[in-house]
């Protein structure tokens, strides 16, 4: 099997690749959610922290 | 020893010690299923005699939908333990399946739909699959939306909870709405009493990709429930010395 033929998928490369390519979308903003959040959150109760022993 | 265990994972800081060092370990193994899955699913398997190649959005699909109902399920039980014992990482597990829940639902309908319409001929059809597993990705916005309404973090946990165990009528129905009701969507050929109508060489990757996908709710329900636990517990000791140690 060649390339060309592996993403023509038979003739549904546009149903097939486009159903895979939307669950890695949102398979990886689903990842990147949390792992901002968590980085935010962290950060935001340092600094109250921080603040909170200053007076 | 086993409920000891339980026990101590009902602790905020036990359970975000160990959530963190689970965390890699799953996403590693979730990656090589995935690979595994990917490379069984779109290089090994053959062509389908009467579907072509347009089948192979099953690995996606199938699992994706099995997925949708599992969480749920999940996310019923652990706020009904939330709701009866009051145990807040209970409550927690439960809101924090809600979008991994709701992403799940979403991409087995729109794969569905793109498989639909080379198949059937058309995006979509108002029949009773289709029709009750977009009313669980509604239940499912609509518990988040619930969650993010109400202030009070244990007020908003147990309406979700109410809310998420009323929904459960749904998931018998979805299941079952291809036998008990004339519809396009086909049968079951997996999840049936006796062997399964699927050849190997697709029903492997298949397996693999289901797998993956529960893994990979494993690994992201903990991602969220440490945030969750972080936003409940921001003035407690063990968060304020996990941000500046002595």
């Amino acid at each position: 099997m060649n390339l060309n033929e592996f993403l023509h998928m038979g003739g549904y490369a546009f149903y097939v690749w486009t159903s895979y390519g939307i669950a890695l979308v949102v398979l990886l903003v689903n990842i990147i959610a949390p792992t901002r959040q968590r980085k935010k959150l962290l950060a935001e109760i340092a600094r109250k922290t921080r603040r909170a022993r200053r007076e | 020893m086993f409920n000891n265990f339980f026990h101590k994972l009902a602790s905020p800081k036990y359970f975000y010690g160990i959530s963190g060092r689970i965390i890699p370990w799953v996403a590693g193994a979730c990656l090589l299923l995935v690979l595994a899955g990917l490379y069984q699913g779109l290089i090994v398997a053959p062509p389908d005699y009467q579907q072509g190649d347009s089948y192979r959005i099953m690995f996606i699909h199938v699992p994706a939908a099995w997925m949708s109902l599992f969480i749920y399920v999940v996310m019923a039980g652990a706020g009904a333990i939330g709701l009866i014992w009051r145990i807040k990482m209970a409550e927690i597990m439960a809101i924090s399946s809600a979008p991994i829940g709701a992403s799940f639902t979403f991409l087995a309908l729109v794969t569905g739909s793109l498989w639909g319409k080379p198949m059937w001929g058309t995006w979509w059809v108002w029949d009773a699959r289709l029709t009750s597993e977009l009313i669980l990705l509604f239940l499912y916005l609509g518990i988040i939306a619930l969650h993010g309404a109400i202030e009070d973090r244990r007020t908003a946990a147990r309406a979700v909870a109410i809310l998420a165990l009323v929904g459960v009528i749904n998931i018998p129905i979805i299941h079952f709405s291809v036998e008990w009701w004339n519809t396009l969507h086909q049968g079951p050929t997996v999840t049936r009493f006796g062997k399964p109508a699927i050849a190997t060489s697709m029903l492997i990757p298949l397996l693999l990709m289901a797998l993956a996908f529960k893994l990979y709710y494993v690994f992201l329900v903990l991602m969220r429930a440490r945030c969750e636990l972080l936003e409940r517990e921001a003035n407690t000791g063990w968060v304020r010395e996990l941000v500046e140690p002595k």
